[in-house]
């Protein structure tokens, strides 16, 4: 047999079963389904659940009543007052997080140098590592009795405090996205500006703030709809006196807040007061997810397309 | 190398008739410890194209950003010698690095419009120098207008001022560009490989315009295609690894070049 014959083997022609492959690809599957189960699970839980709530209480009247009280004689379910103390948590950290979150990312993008950055992103994002039940005794122990020299009329629970360390809290998620989307305005666009005579401050404010404008507001969006989540903080420093009122300096309750108190109680399953806190919490789903929507709405349509 | 002396070697030199007021004396640029470019010395006409070529890394691109100080943003870029206009060296340390940019428009490689309409992106050199404050809004729309027609894009946009100027295609985006950077009204105009990134026609469309815009500006163009800078510019400068080789009238250079290293080049010998 010569040398230069190589003897042709046929391609094989049936898919040759490959268990690693396959065994990857099935797990991978399943553990990203895990996460869509879980998901709707919620959803049907919380709509099942509420259900027999809307036999007794109008959506309407869930909606639009003015008194919330679950748990006296005569018993209101009015979730405005819910609704009303979720927003004072929310505008407050909001006012908090928002400018100073933007201010800190521009720093961080536009003016740090690499050392500076390296050093303070990370002390930055530690903020948001921090347990939330350490900021609701921290608002309780150290901010309410600050706010107290100022207002010696507020209360032991107050929103106000609860706003502040919210915000606080929020604050690096709101500087790391604000950072991320600023950094990825092109260099190419900066370097237009600046040789057109344009300040360091003009090119941040006129062109890569503009620039980045969805991804800021996206992160502003997200950023809410954590404050409107969050539970522990303000359950502990803004008290559970369901309140139709403006007065930051009074104990609220937000809707969390209240799922908490009730699921912590002795509350009977198949109650009304029981049933009511899926109720909230369906609201609660709702408005979030209404939220991240938006954000992502935002994100796609103005989206500015750096090639 | 001395102006003067070149003036007086063989051919006509460089066609400095115009007199100028830009130029550049004994300037070495380096980054960090990486030298890019050395002891260049050399004038840009008045109302004259001035080509700068080479092979990549050859410098051309960091002597024109040095032009208007752009350099400035890299941290380990350090520059000796004078870059004079009008007589001043815009590097004295007294000058303002902005109003220096205010004076040249810069065009850059990759269209770079600002995520915004055509007009802002048109009036946003106006508007940062507050050029039209005070006066009817039509006078910023005359003077956009103005800048459209100059850079060849009017006639395209008129009718979608306010559309992205992202909507636009590579080429119209460059000459957006372009009317963006003369918007300021700048004596003088950088352009750095201006066509590297755009089809043989807008190409020709940017030429055409280069050739219109030299009766009213200076014009500095950094190109790596030589056709292009024999089409283009009055004078042309020939730079290899960070050297001027060779600075004379655009024809002479490339017909009868007086040095080796230039002749290999524009031969395409290597490059």
């Amino acid at each position: 047999m010569s040398l230069s014959t190589t003897q042709r083997i046929p391609l094989r022609s049936e898919q040759k079963f490959r268990p690693v492959e396959f065994s990857a690809l099935a797990f991978l599957r399943a553990s990203a389904l895990v996460s869509i189960v879980t998901t709707l699970a919620i959803v049907v839980v919380l709509v099942y659940e509420s259900i027999p709530f809307f036999r007794h209480v109008s959506p309407w009247e869930f909606l639009l009543g003015t008194q919330w009280t679950p748990l006296l004689e005569p018993r209101a379910f009015g979730v405005l007052p819910l609704v009303v103390g979720t927003l004072h948590v929310v505008i407050g950290a909001g006012l908090i997080a928002l400018p100073l979150g933007l201010l800190t990312g521009i720093f961080l993008s536009e003016y740090a140098g690499p050392r500076t950055r390296a050093l303070l992103k990370p002390l930055v994002e530690v903020l948001a590592g921090i347990p939330t039940v350490v900021y609701g005794f921290f608002a309780l122990t150290f901010v309410t009795p600050i706010l107290q020299r100022f207002f010696p009329s507020i209360g032991l629970f107050n929103s106000l405090s609860a706003s502040i360390v919210v915000g606080i809290m929020i604050l690096p998620f709101v500087a790391s996205l604000c950072e991320d989307t600023l950094r990825a305005v092109p260099r190419s666009l900066r370097d237009g500006a600046y040789a057109l005579g344009a300040t360091k401050a003009e090119v941040t404010l006129k062109v890569v703030v503009p620039g980045a404008l969805s991804g800021v507001l996206a992160s502003f969006i997200l950023a809410l709809s954590r404050a409107i989540g969050e539970t522990m903080a303000v359950t502990l420093a803004a008290g559970s006196t369901p309140k139709l009122t403006a007065n930051v300096l009074e104990s609220i309750q937000t809707m969390t807040a209240y799922i908490v108190q009730v699921s912590l109680g002795d509350t009977p399953r198949g109650t009304i007061e029981y049933q009511s806190i899926f109720a909230v919490g369906l609201l609660l789903f709702l408005v979030t997810l209404a939220l991240n929507i938006a954000s992502n709405r935002i994100l796609k349509r103005f989206r500015e397309h750096y090639e | 190398m001395k102006i003067e002396a070149l003036r007086t070697s063989q051919g006509a030199g460089p066609d400095l008739a115009t007199g100028s007021t830009l130029e550049v004396r004994g300037c070495s640029i380096r980054y960090g410890d990486k030298p890019a470019v050395n002891d260049v010395t050399l004038a840009f006409a008045l109302h004259r194209v001035t080509a700068l070529i080479g092979p990549s890394g050859c410098g051309k691109s960091t002597l024109l950003r040095a032009l208007n100080r752009m350099n400035d943003h890299i941290q380990s870029c350090r520059l000796e010698g004078q870059v004079l206009y009008h007589g001043q060296d815009i590097y004295d340390p007294a000058i303002d690095a902005a109003e220096v940019r205010k004076r040249m428009g810069m065009v850059f490689q990759k269209p770079n419009p600002f995520p915004k309409s055509i007009f802002d992106n048109v009036a946003f050199g106006p508007r940062l120098n507050g050029t039209f404050r005070g006066q009817a809004r039509q006078a910023l729309a005359d003077h956009v207008e103005k800048c459209l027609r100059a850079a060849g894009l009017w006639e395209e946009v008129k009718d979608r001022l306010r559309d992205s100027a992202l909507s636009l295609s590579g080429g119209q985006q460059q000459r957006l560009c372009i009317a963006r950077a003369i918007a300021n009204d700048p004596e003088v105009l950088l352009m750095d490989e201006p066509c590297s990134a755009l089809d043989p026609i807008s190409t020709a469309r940017i030429e055409e315009l280069i050739l219109d815009m030299r009766e009213n500006y200076t014009i500095v163009i950094v190109t790596h295609n030589m056709e292009q800078a024999a089409r283009v510019s009055d004078n042309t400068g020939f730079l290899l690894s960070g050297d001027l080789v060779e600075f004379n009238n655009t024809a002479d250079l490339f017909s009868r070049p007086r040095s080796k290293k230039t002749e290999d080049y524009i031969t395409g010998r290597f490059g």
